[in-house]
């Protein structure tokens, strides 16, 4: 029976739960859900999780949020390749530090800047002060330092030679601030080389598939509808301003 | 030798996470050796301390030479590793997922939110010298107060703990949150019964670890009080 994934591809987590389903042959049916339009707020998304986030699995009357829960949980239910999150304790252990990690720090600063670069002036149309714009960079680029000095160091991923939870998670978020122009990789050898072997994992054209929209986003928010946002402005500028 | 004092852990007790890995580890009664850390005293940022972790945060595990940082990587590694009773993390897939959407969505709000609000309360007037910023501190028990609602409305809805019917990690993770700010004298679950008693069916679950774990920042909260 197919379990039901409530997603936006415009959300990282999204990204990486598709990602997943996908890679591993999971039965699974996609429900597009539009954080645009609010669609988060409706009542039907309300019945499926009161928590009202997405990404959101539905297995039969299961219901979850949260795509480290949403991730680890598939990994077990459909019994998925063992690197993905691996039985010895040490490996799982590193996978799960940095999936604890990533939401404070790489997770939080690559949306900040996704959102302070592109969607608050562009969409938004309010302006963003050149300090925090740099303070945002500045802050993702000591969160890049981390994943590279202490997650990766000189393994090829995170848990060691192969590619695990955690790297889906860590890529998907990096991808972000690269949506909205930023120059991620420029001068971050390391990080170039573990972003081809995340994808060469993965298989690019998967990859470029579920990335095609967040990609797009430069020049959708030029056709892009800022009323549809304005009942979340005070919410979006207080977080990221 | 005993193996088992293998297992050390770095803590201060003035930090959340700490605190709930303390209170499971006494709980578990699983040996280990506890060396502290004072935050106050700026020991994170030692050579020594630094070169076990470069980030410079507790808590910290070492066990027989693995390190690990990261509350919920640490409690959730201890409990897959080591003999302890099956509701911490439960082993049934749904009900461990239920502890793993927790344990995720506290990184994005009991924790900052609770945090914040001790930050502006004592920890920024303390290390300033300047007084409370009003403004931002109604913002923060404003959020603060959003959060705490969630968890009535979302987790403890038609549920004694958090991720169900028995204490877990997560019940523990968030318990120690929601105390910080009693280290200003504040009680965030003043005119809240519903998670009053959810606290107080923690505090059952957990015994005499739960005072142990607060001593120091009941402490604070004391020294606060009697220069008023």
């Amino acid at each position: 029976m197919a379990v039901e994934l409530y997603l936006d591809l415009l959300s990282q987590p999204c990204r990486s739960v598709l990602i997943f389903a996908k890679k591993n042959n999971i039965p699974h049916e996609v429900r597009n859900i539009s954080l645009m339009d609010g669609e988060q707020y409706g009542d039907h998304f309300g019945k499926i999780s009161l928590i009202r986030k997405v990404p959101a699995l539905r297995d039969g009357d299961f219901t979850l949020t949260e795509s480290p829960a949403i991730l680890l949980y598939l990994a077990q239910k459909f019994q998925t390749p063992e690197h993905w999150y691996p039985a010895d304790l040490q490996q799982r252990a590193r996978i799960d530090e940095y999936l604890s990690w990533q939401h404070c720090a790489l997770r939080l600063h690559g949306s900040k800047v996704f959102w302070l670069k592109l969607m608050i002036p562009e969409v938004l149309h309010v302006e963003v002060p050149k300090e925090k714009m740099e303070a945002a960079v500045e802050q993702l680029s000591d969160s890049l330092n981390l994943l590279e000095e202490k997650f990766l160091q000189d393994r090829p991923f995170i848990a060691g030679g192969r590619i695990s939870l955690a790297d889906l998670v860590a890529i998907v978020e990096v991808m972000q601030p690269v949506a909205c122009g930023l120059d991620v990789f420029g001068g971050r050898p390391k990080l170039n080389a573990w972003r081809d072997r995340v994808q060469a994992a993965i298989g690019k054209e998967l990859f470029d598939e579920v990335h095609q929209n967040i990609l797009g986003s430069q020049e959708r928010v030029k056709e892009m509808d800022g009323s549809k946002l304005e009942s979340s402005k005070a919410k979006i500028l207080n977080l990221f301003m | 030798m005993a193996a088992r004092q293998a297992l050390q852990v770095h803590l201060d007790l003035l930090s959340q996470p700490c605190r709930a890995l303390h209170i499971l580890l006494a709980c578990t009664r699983l040996p280990h050796t506890v060396r502290h850390v004072a935050l106050r005293r700026g020991e994170h940022r030692t050579p020594e301390f630094t070169e076990i972790n470069p980030m410079q945060k507790v808590p910290v595990m070492v066990d027989n030479g693995f390190i690990l940082t990261e509350s919920d990587a640490i409690i959730k590694y201890l409990v897959n590793k080591y003999d302890v009773p099956d509701h911490w993390y439960p082993r049934q897939p749904e009900r461990r997922a239920r502890v793993d959407e927790y344990t995720a969505w506290h990184h994005t709000h009991t924790r900052p939110h609770a945090a914040k609000v001790f930050l502006l309360e004592v920890l920024l007037p303390a290390q300033t010298g300047s007084p409370v910023e009003a403004q931002r501190l109604v913002g923060a028990l404003s959020q603060l107060q959003e959060t705490l609602d969630q968890l009535e409305s979302m987790f403890l809805r038609r549920q004694p703990f958090l991720c169900g019917d028995d204490i877990t990690v997560a019940d523990l993770l968030a318990v120690c949150e929601i105390m910080q700010p009693e280290g200003g004298g504040r009680d965030v679950l003043q005119d809240r019964p519903l998670l009053q008693r959810w606290k107080s069916r923690v505090r059952a679950a957990v015994g005499d670890a739960f005072d142990q774990a607060h001593a120091v920042l009941y402490a604070l909260r004391d020294r606060r009080r009697a220069k008023l």
